[in-house]
């Protein structure tokens, strides 16, 4: 095993039983970083010197200490997660110049099981956007295609572990920002039950629907991930007091004749044909291996964009009220003579704020509103209970729903950025986990005719991260479809 | 069909403290009016009785013990303001013209 050859959490181990240290491994990724992100732009910032200690530090304790489950691994972190020291900007101008004095536990746990955040990652301002193009520091590009997206929000962190400069990286997902990057770059992304993971240190989007979430190539990755960075935290209320199963071992064990309902009748209609056949298509590898495939009916499943449009947006227009030019980095620059502290407020947010995060505010803010409170926001909250009953009376007769993560393939850079309703569409698949907390996983099933990657969704019961995990694996054996490498990816020879 | 007027527009960026340009209240009227046409399926569901979903998962309030432990130093919490005003505080402009 050379370093160059290295691509997931088992490479790492391997290469280090050889003898290769934290060192060497950390200065290989830089390296390809430096090589492979230009085009890409993935990172919003390098953190190289503080790699190169860490991963030192990992090498004077030893790579076979057996508490350090992930020593040496870099891990690629998405700009809006605190990191002690680096920049943290959540990619808005509002934040230029911040760095967070503490870290996000998810941070914490990281260090502690040995990886090495080896940088930060593009997303769209706030978490809010499919395209990671809503960035102060301007898009990442899909590594499959550079004149595509690589969705979003956290496109940073999916384009950098798609393109082997990263092994692994944390995102965040509201909407699915960490499923929809994950299916149109190629790779896994898992959004954990909610109160899984801390969010503690996560700047808030959505406080009901936010939750950190793994990236990896493979589903054993993620699931080694996710242990890192799973279980109650005293500093984040909502993170759940469930213990926390031993997701490695989980993997080994197949599902013994699973169910998996798949909502046949939402996929008439909107769904690319191509996206149609690749999901077919893996839904017949799954029914190869035993799986009985049902059809589960999900009747409220297409109000699940507008009710989480209303939703999202009114819990951000509460959240980013403290962006307000007086404690965090920036503050708009005022005229001497009639500036007062509303006069900074307005401009500061007008300034600091890109169009998407404030037609979000001024969504949210009018969908709280005197007069239209029960309209929006609590008609929405009552939606939302409907939608978990379906997937309630759909758990009685299934282990997981399958479906395609995304309507489409990765679309072009710029080719939906006027029609905002036309985005938030896409997202017709993804949001229900969020609505409902439940966790859900896109595993990579294939491409389209023109090359790029499809994403197949399994969503599960509360706490139930193991049937997934393991559904995955299970796939995953028979479609290793990750060890396709994307044409701008580090070569891995 | 929900309307949503240029009043209207203006009336929510004050509440949500944005000092929108022209063309941005333009641009907002004409999209979040586009938006919120969308939402107005959400009313042809019946949802009488049915309680709201505020957690998505339910757990019991959250109790510890209120015991002072160390915070964050001044000059920490203070190293990123705009204007820490070298005091210790946050300065701010003028509240009352």
């Amino acid at each position: 095993m050379t370093a160059s050859s290295i691509q997931t959490i088992a490479d790492i181990r391997a290469a280090m039983t050889e003898g290769l240290t934290a060192v060497e491994i950390c200065a290989q990724y830089l390296e390809r970083i430096a090589a492979h992100d230009g085009p890409l732009h993935a990172f919003t910032h390098v953190a190289k010197e503080h790699a190169l200690e860490r991963a030192a530090s990992i090498d004077r304790r030893g790579s076979q200490d057996p508490d350090l489950p992930l020593a040496g691994v870099p891990v690629a972190v998405k700009d809006n997660i605190c990191t002690r020291g680096l920049p943290t900007t959540a990619s808005s101008r509002i934040l230029e110049g911040f760095v967070a004095p503490y870290n996000a536990t998810v941070i914490d746990r990281l260090t502690r099981a040995g990886a090495v955040v080896i940088g930060k990652t593009n997303c769209d301002e706030f978490a809010m956007g499919s395209t990671t193009e809503h960035s102060v520091s301007g898009p990442t590009r899909n590594p499959w295609d550079l004149e595509r997206v690589p969705g979003g929000s956290s496109g940073g962190s999916a384009a950098a572990v798609a393109a082997r400069l990263s092994p692994i990286a944390v995102g965040s997902d509201t909407g699915g920002s960490v499923r929809q990057p994950a299916a149109f770059c190629g790779i896994v992304g898992l959004k954990p039950t909610y109160g899984r993971v801390s969010r503690y240190g996560l700047l808030a989007f959505a406080s009901s629907l936010d939750q950190i979430s793994p990236l990896a190539l493979t589903v054993s990755d993620a699931a080694t991930l996710l242990q890192a960075i799973a279980g109650q935290d005293p500093c984040d209320a909502t993170s759940a007091a469930e213990a926390v199963p031993a997701f490695d071992a989980a993997l080994r064990e197949p599902v013994p004749h699973p169910t998996i309902g798949v909502p046949w009748k939402i996929l008439e209609d909107g769904v690319d044909p191509n996206v149609r056949t690749a999901f077919s298509a893996a839904i017949n590898v799954l029914r190869e291996q035993g799986a009985q495939i049902v059809d589960v009916p999900l009747p409220h499943a297409t109000y699940a964009v507008p009710t989480y449009y209303v939703v999202a947006p009114a819990e951000a227009s509460s959240n980013l009220a403290r962006y307000d030019g007086v404690r965090f980095a920036y503050r708009a620059p005022l005229d001497a003579a009639d500036a007062d502290l509303t006069s900074m407020y307005n401009r500061t947010r007008e300034s600091g704020f890109g169009a998407e995060v404030k037609r979000r505010i001024m969504l949210g803010t009018y969908a709280l509103s005197a007069g239209y409170y029960d309209a929006y926001y609590l008609k929405a909250q009552q939606i939302r209970t409907l939608i978990r009953r379906d997937y309630n009376t759909a758990f009685e007769r299934v282990d997981a729903v399958a479906m395609p993560t995304t309507p489409t393939p990765a679309f072009g850079l710029g080719e939906r950025s006027d029609d905002p309703l036309q985005l938030y569409l896409g997202d017709v698949f993804t949001v229900s986990a969020n609505l409902t907390g439940l966790p859900a996983i896109s595993l990579p099933c294939g491409y389209v005719a023109s090359g790029l990657p499809v994403g197949l969704q399994l969503t599960g019961r509360a706490f139930d991260e193991e049937t997934l995990l393991r559904l995955g694996a299970g796939y995953e054996r028979d479609a290793p479809w990750w060890r396709d490498t994307p044409p701008a990816a580090a070569s891995t020879g | 069909m929900t309307t949503l007027k240029r009043t209207d527009v203006e009336r929510i960026a004050a509440l949500a403290h944005l000092d929108l340009t022209e063309s941005e209240t333009e641009l907002f009227t004409r999209q979040l009016g586009d938006i919120l046409s969308y939402f107005d399926r959400l009313q042809q569901i019946d949802t009488t009785g049915v309680p709201a979903t505020t957690h998505p998962v339910a757990s019991a309030p959250v109790m510890r013990a209120d015991e002072p432990r160390p915070s964050m130093p001044r000059d920490e919490a203070l190293a990123n303001a705009p204007d820490p005003g070298g005091d210790g505080l946050f300065r701010v402009p003028k509240v009352i013209g």
